[in-house]
């Protein structure tokens, strides 16, 4: 059943990212580059802050938001890999044991203060991720990577896999389903027939490989592809690159959240 | 394992994601020119192949459990290394933007840890060493296991090295080693198996294949590898020789160089402008006795100067939190209805 | 007009592990002409294709498009006269958009970005298609697929159309389109496939394979309607046939 998930989410994520909304229209650079920055200055900070991270959520609610994701999409996934997080942070509240602070008398030490900053950290990079993929189609985010001067054959490789997961993704379920209908238990689900089954799905592919190779060679194939240019920064791609980077850099060096608490006390 | 960004320092992924596009850019300096046409869909399938193939899963004798194969050292020895390292990086880009596998500054460490040392260490240096033209079976099981195990163990030191010099979990570093490094053990035992096996498999019912892929692969010449190599592996031995003495005699030597690199941290260039505010706040934590490692009965002085730390400031920090979050969410739903009005005009 | 005859004489194929698919297999197909290749399955109707198109070299004996003679030097040139249609679209298919995909054989060319673009859009236009082509090719359906394989060929303007099994795996409609669009084409069209209905419509002749040989050539109308000739080489009556019959004899 796993696999099934798997697979489903894949192409989910992949259709949202066909969408056409003001996010999705934007510049596939850009978004790369200020995601990249998001998660630089998320991770910058010291191990023990959470409140000043809380305005960072403004960035991946609004991708998501403006960008028309639904967020169960989002959610189930970070969900989903956020046992990770919590089986590594929670070593913290373990070793660390020092009080560090008492808010409401209630006292607080800096493993578990560490521990929720992981956790928020985490929310914040893993939800950036996947809606970076949600806004902006792979093979945007291939155009993007070649026009930031990646390798060619590395961008190329990228476009061809993408290209070919759903083909021989669906070639193996068919191969699991077909497994799974034959083993009881765990019989059946051993590694031998892994080895077989994994066997003849390799060999399945490399004929591909080739297949495709001959029909490459069918249009005139000659060692060389090119990857077209789609997209040219417009001035809303730049206002938004800057603003997001500006905000961000408020966030990191200006604790929000403090000023609206000591204003609230006041 | 996958590297995660809540693990990483900007410094540490920084300096990996450097690594990795180095070795991407050598290894895309190599396959440009005399390599085989075929070499293009051949990468792109054999990388959806992989993906394909992490996900049957097998039960692993005596733990009930489940598994599945990583697929690294496959590919080192179906494409040769620079190829390999070409497919794995962009299998892990993949599971980095649709799966949020590990995330997008891992995504750098994630590459070096599970890219490099099959690609370069495992394959040419144990498998190749071991296996010839027309080895038996029990050879290429042998040398199967033996380079799997190590690019493992190699690769799961990294992730505890990484996550040591961030900074960010608290776990010590002789814990995480001595958790990480038996479990890949046993995954190295078992996927080395599961390789062994698909080569062998594939040998015997197309052995057609195993020698179209020779061919292939020596197109490009491995000539100069030898000498890199020698040069990674020694550095390897170095660094790791040097870290272990770190750890076991001398925590404290481990606490300050921990403290060295955090203090001043190499941002990379996108941020320059930002750089020096950057790193004065990260000064100022680095004074404050973050990463000593908590002992009994130890008055810590915390200087009030960093707010998430103070006691009057952390009640305002959590009230102030809360608004924050809930302005943010009355941002998001604002945005939503705009969104349905638009939809409906 | 000579540039657009087909011509093979005499010509043998071995694989590489010894299996000789092709044994002495000769005809002669003219500009213009639309050709069904039928037979029964391992019979050498996909190797034929292959050796038609220049992808294999036949071991003996000659094949030549126009006044070309398929060697390991002309083989280039022959691809770019002859438009092949693989049988399955995932292998045809291998760019991130229809348009770059339709886009491909052109660009290898040579041709400039404009006479590019002309050419994608009248290809696209041609199979109904145009509106696809921003789109991935894992989001189309088969019968999309297939239209758009076709116009990844046609953009290279080839003389002559080569197809293996273009209707399988398609429903009715797409079927039908197919057929539609096929009928549409002035291309010298040589069609391997199962579906005898579909060459009955598409194609005046039919060759049948055998053993890798040719065991008959000549009117669709009247070879796929004998079906004593059909039932030999294991193959039916076309289904429209089978109906007529049966409409017949009730």
């Amino acid at each position: 059943m796993k696999f099934d998930e798997e697979f489903f989410n894949l192409g989910y994520l992949d259709t949202l990212s066909y969408k056409d909304t003001f996010v999705h229209r934007l510049d596939p650079r850009i978004k790369i580059i200020v995601t990249f920055i998001f998660i630089l200055f998320v991770v910058s900070f010291n191990k023990y802050q959470i409140s000043a991270l809380l305005p960072f959520f403004l960035f991946p609610v609004f991708l998501l938001t403006a960008g028309n994701i639904p967020i169960k999409a989002i959610a189930k996934k970070v969900l989903f890999i956020s046992p990770f997080a919590v089986f590594i942070g929670i070593f913290n509240p373990l070793f660390d044991r020092q009080i560090l602070i008492t808010p409401f008398g209630i006292p607080v030490s800096g493993g578990w203060l560490s521990f929720f900053s992981i956790i928020i950290k985490f929310i914040l990079t893993v939800s950036s991720a996947l809606l970076l993929i949600a806004v902006t189609s792979f093979p945007g985010i291939c155009e993007a990577l070649s026009r930031m001067k990646m390798p060619k054959i590395f961008v190329i490789q990228l476009l061809f896999l993408y290209r070919y997961i759903f083909v021989l993704l669906d070639v193996a379920l068919r191969m699991v389903r077909a497994r799974d209908a034959r083993a009881f238990g765990n019989k059946g689900k051993d590694i031998k027939t892994f080895i077989r089954l994994v066997s003849v799905l390799l060999i399945k592919s490399i004929d591909r490989a080739e297949r495709v190779y001959q029909a490459m060679l069918a249009r005139g194939f000659n060692g060389e592809i090119k990857v077209m240019k789609k997209y040219k920064p417009r001035f809303a791609d730049i206002i938004f690159g800057i603003t997001s980077v500006l905000l961000f850099y408020i966030f990191r060096n200006y604790n929000i959240a403090n000023y609206f608490g000591e204003a609230i006390k006041r | 394992m996958h590297m995660a960004d809540a693990l990483l320092s900007p410094a540490v992924g920084g300096t990996m994601w450097a690594g990795s596009l180095a070795t991407m850019i050598y290894c895309a300096k190599k396959l440009s020119g005399k390599i085989d046409e075929k070499m293009i869909p051949l990468m792109g399938v054999l990388g959806a192949f992989i993906f394909a193939g992490q996900m049957i899963n097998f039960t692993i004798p005596g733990t009930g459990s489940s598994g599945h194969i990583g697929g690294g050292m496959l590919l080192a020895i179906l494409l040769g290394p620079y190829a390999a390292f070409i497919v794995i990086a962009s299998v892990l880009v993949i599971q980095a933007l649709f799966f949020a596998d590990g995330g997008l500054l891992a995504l750098g460490a994630n590459i070096w840890n599970l890219g490099v040392y099959p690609a370069f260490i495992g394959y040419p240096l144990i498998y190749s060493a071991i296996v010839k033209k027309n080895s038996n079976s029990k050879a290429i099981t042998i040398a199967s296991i033996i380079s799997v195990i190590v690019s493992l163990q190699l690769g799961a030191l990294s992730v505890v090295l990484e996550t040591k010099f961030s900074g960010i979990t608290e776990l010590p570093f002789s814990t995480f080693l001595l958790m990480m490094q038996p479990i890949h053990l046993a995954i190295g035992l078992v996927e080395g198996i599961a390789t062994a096996g698909i080569i062998l498999y594939v040998r015997k019912i197309r052995p057609d294949i195993v020698d179209n892929l020779e061919v292939v692969k020596n197109t490009y010449s491995t000539g100069s590898l030898k000498k890199l190599l020698i040069v990674m592996s020694l550095l390897a031995i170095i660094t790791g020789g040097a870290l272990s003495w770190f750890a076991s005699t001398n925590p404290d030597g481990l606490e300050w160089s921990i403290e060295k690199i955090y203090g001043k941290p190499e941002v990379p260039e996108k941020i320059n402008p930002v750089t020096e505010n950057l790193s004065k706040l990260q000064e100022k934590t680095a004074i404050l006795p973050d990463y000593s490692f908590p002992s009994k009965g130890e008055e810590q002085e915390k200087s009030p100067s960093w707010p998430a730390v103070d006691t009057g400031t952390s009640v305002s920090g959590i009230i102030g939190g809360i608004m924050v979050l809930a302005l943010v969410i009355v941002f998001g739903m604002g945005i939503r209805i705009m969104n349905k009005n638009r939809a409906k005009t | 007009m000579s540039h657009h005859i087909v011509e093979l004489k005499d010509a043998f194929f071995k694989y590489p592990d010894g299996t000789e698919a092709l044994k002495g297999v000769s005809f002669k197909i003219l500009h213009g002409e639309s050709v069904g290749i039928a037979g029964a399955n391992g019979m050498g109707k996909t190797t034929l294709l292959l050796n038609l198109s220049g992808h294999l070299i036949p071991t003996k004996g000659e094949v030549s498009i126009g006044e070309v003679t398929l060697c390991q030097k002309t083989r280039q040139e022959i691809r770019r006269k002859v438009g092949f249609v693989f049988q399955r679209t995932d292998d045809q298919l291998f760019m991130p958009t229809v348009y770059e995909d339709v886009a491909f054989g052109p660009v290898n060319l040579g041709l400039p970005e404009n006479k590019v673009n002309e050419r994608v859009k009248n290809a696209l236009e041609m199979v109904g298609c145009y509106h696809l082509k921003d789109r991935p090719p894992h989001r189309l359906s088969e019968g999309q697929k297939r239209a758009v394989a076709i116009a990844t060929v046609i953009a290279m303007e080839p003389d002559i159309l080569i197809m293996d099994e273009p209707a399988s795996n398609l429903d009715p409609r797409s079927r039908r389109q197919l057929i539609n669009l096929l009928n549409k084409f002035k291309h010298t069209k040589i069609i391997a496939s199962h579906d005898l209905d579909l060459i009955l419509d598409v194609c005046e002749r039919c060759i049948i394979i055998r053993d890798g040989k040719v065991f008959a050539d000549g009117p669709s109308d009247e070879i796929l309607l004998n079906e004593s000739l059909l039932e030999e080489n294991g193959l039916e009556l076309p289904l429209t046939r089978q109906l007529h019959n049966f409409k017949q004899s009730s």
